[in-house]
């Protein structure tokens, strides 16, 4: 009697947990309950491993458009979309001379959905690099580099110049000749220390550039040993070295106490909205244990709430928002514009005009005068530069507020005048009438190394940003006047390098000038 | 007789190096000096001791009717080979600034790449290449001519018919 109920019991058991089990495997993997309360979104949070790089709360001041423009998370967006692309590309591409051409043909032309996926792997490498640099625009101009935020700007540096590398080694990948050619100027430019050593005499004993292209291309000329290595720095090394660079990024924004924002920030907040999930609904508990291991000023004893609300889901929605819009933006790219693909590469006969990927053509065009200075010399001392700003400029006025500390707006504008004016009027003259080699063609070339536009650009930028750091007695003044300056000239430069040059480098009103050959 | 009472070590004070953290010292700058010659070691990999290049030297015959001032270049090699009166040389096609194949037109040599130009004989005109372009040695075997794209040869170096 007592026997039987038991059997059927664990029978009922049985298929009353089979039914159960779909939603509890849920839940195991979830670990809380639905994000309804502030327990239960905290533990959203922090018992995720995807989610927990988040602040469990986030300040309002982050959440403003103004405040960031999404171009961090949208930087991290296109990289998402180039990364499942890029992976599905892989299951065609064959890195092998011609061959390789051969596989991107296909892609292009058989493969399904080949030619869309291509596309939108190039317009989101595109889209990775314009939001990298807007990000660094924006980071700089709100002095978010400022302490404790120093160690997080280098950072964000080296992702700017991994980006640019992964953009720059996918771009021979294809094996067409602007592929073949760009990667022949890279490599010289890797090699352009000689013209250093070739004037000091010494690149017999000692060739750094000559180490750095045979490093590059695996071999003395752009063959089967070079493709390898630019596919290896493409799909392995370099986005690893992203993915983690990324990951001390994201993690070093939560510990470096969130987004940069003014001390005044509450003031400039006002109340929170009416609709706005409230502020602390449930009394906490305990809320003195955080305060002992997180650095700064978190001890909010006797200030009132913190201005700040749950992550989940006001932060993840906006990034959610960010992502989809970059998503968009993508394919609507890849719709409208495929991804150009030239001739088969021909070592005999160059592209004419053989233009780097866009990024790079200020480069180019500096290139154009010195290859030295141009492609190693300038763009070191600009990385030095950016990267010792947030420990020369110590001050405090105006962080977090966009171009805020002495000056302001208005000593943007002036130097972006000033920027504009030096940069054009340079460049104006070397076109005009040429450069040194075209009026004395015996001069040494250590001269014209010494002596070209990007060098007298760099120097007055540097003097005008001297100037500056007198005249409002501010570090701050100086770096903002020597940045707008330096963006002015990347701008410039790029655009001269994109619409204004044609074949053989000349100069040309519009590309339909071009001489027909 | 007053005597200092001994300070109670707190837990909070930092501890003297005691005499086994020798070990631990000894085993951090193993590891680092392994990761370093470790990492030296590595990095000997990518530098290839045998280059994928074809081999510099190569025979060329020239075709009889070259004419002055032509450029003969062979199929697959950046070098152009000339022939006058005073005899044959082989000037480099390889753009001295950054590496872009030159192209030979009546008055010398133009660079597509940053318009560079370059005298008949080699010699920088105009634009950013540093340097001339460099003659090549040619040694004359037989009917056919050997170049050497290794050696470098002063300009205006030629071999005679």
């Amino acid at each position: 009697m007592s026997e039987s109920p038991r059997k059927n019991s664990a029978l009922r058991d049985f298929g009353a947990n089979l039914i159960k089990s779909p939603q509890r495997i849920l839940r195991s993997a979830m670990r809380s309950g639905s994000p309804t309360t502030d327990r239960t979104r905290s533990e959203f949070v922090f018992g995720n491993v995807f989610l927990h790089i988040h602040p469990v709360r986030t300040h309002r001041w982050s959440l403003r458009w103004a405040t960031t423009w999404g171009l961090g998370t949208a930087s991290a967006a296109a990289f998402l979309i180039a990364l499942v692309t890029g992976v599905l590309l892989m299951f065609y591409y064959k890195p092998y001379p011609e061959v390789a051409y051969d596989s991107i043909k296909d892609i292009h032309f058989v493969v399904p959905t080949g030619r869309f996926i291509r596309n939108i792997h190039r317009w989101s490498a595109n889209v990775m690099v314009v939001a990298v640099l807007l990000h660094m625009v924006r980071a700089f101009y709100t002095g978010a580099y400022r302490s404790p935020r120093e160690f997080n700007w280098l950072i964000g540096l080296g992702l700017l110049i991994v980006t640019l590398g992964l953009s720059f080694t996918g771009y021979l990948l294809p094996w067409d000749q602007l592929a073949y050619w760009a990667i022949t100027i890279g490599a010289n430019i890797a090699q352009s220390p000689r013209e250093v050593t070739d004037a000091v005499g010494i690149t017999e004993v000692f060739d750094p550039g000559g180490l750095q292209r045979q490093l590059l291309l695996g071999s003395d000329i752009v063959g089967e040993e070079a493709l390898i290595r630019f596919y290896l720095l493409h799909v392995m090394i370099l986005p690893l070295m992203l993915v983690i660079l990324m990951a001390v990024h994201f993690w070093r924004i939560r510990k470096d106490g969130g987004l940069t924002r003014p001390d005044d920030v509450d003031d400039r907040l006002g109340p929170p909205p009416p609709d706005t999930y409230p502020v602390f609904t449930e009394a906490p508990a305990k809320t003195y244990h955080l305060a002992a291991i997180v650095r700064g000023r978190t001890s909010a004893v006797g200030q009132g709430p913190e201005n700040t609300v749950p992550s989940m889901p006001h932060l993840f929605y906006a990034e959610l928002g960010v992502l989809m819009v970059t998503v968009f933006i993508c394919v609507a790219l890849a719709i409208v514009s495929d991804a150009p693909l030239k001739e088969l590469a021909n070592p005999a006969v160059p592209e004419n005009p053989a233009k780097a990927p866009w990024y790079f053509l200020g480069l180019q065009e500096m290139v154009s005068f010195s290859a030295f200075m141009g492609g190693v010399g300038i763009p070191t001392i600009v990385v030095i530069g950016l990267g010792l700003i947030p420990f020369l400029d110590r001050e405090r006025q105006g962080t977090g507020e966009s171009f805020g500390g002495p000056g302001g707006k208005k000593l943007v504008l002036e130097s972006a005048v000033i920027g504009l004016a030096l940069v054009i009027g340079l460049e104006a003259f070397a076109i005009r009438f040429g450069w040194l080699r075209e009026w004395y063609p015996e001069i040494p070339q250590w001269v014209i190394t010494a002596v070209n536009p990007g060098t007298i650009l760099a120097s007055l930028y540097a003097l005008y940003s001297l100037w500056l750091i007198r005249r409002y007695n501010s570090a701050r003044a100086g770096a903002m006047g020597l940045f707008t300056c330096f963006l002015c000239g990347f701008v410039v430069l790029t655009i001269i390098g994109s619409y204004f040059r044609g074949p053989n480098w000349d100069f040309y009103w519009s590309p339909a000038e071009w001489p027909l050959h | 007789m007053s005597t200092t009472p001994e300070p109670v070590p707190s837990r909070l004070d930092p501890e003297p190096v005691p005499r086994r953290d020798f070990l631990g010292i000894a085993s951090l700058c193993s590891t680092a000096a392994a990761l370093l010659f470790a990492g030296i070691g590595m990095l000997r990999l990518p530098k290839a001791a045998v280059l994928s290049s074809p081999s510099k030297r190569f025979r060329v015959t020239l075709p009889e009717s070259l004419a002055e001032g032509e450029a003969y270049i062979p199929p697959g090699r950046s070098i152009a080979l000339f022939r006058d009166e005073e005899g044959v040389f082989a000037i480099s096609l390889v753009c001295t600034h950054l590496g872009c194949i030159v192209s030979s037109i009546p008055d010398g040599f133009e660079c597509a790449c940053h318009g560079s130009r370059f005298d008949p004989d080699g010699g920088v005109m105009k634009g950013p290449a540093p340097t001339a372009l460099p003659w090549h040695r040619v040694t004359k075997s037989e009917d056919e001519f050997i170049v050497d794209e290794e050696e470098i040869v002063p300009m205006g170096t030629r071999v005679s018919l």
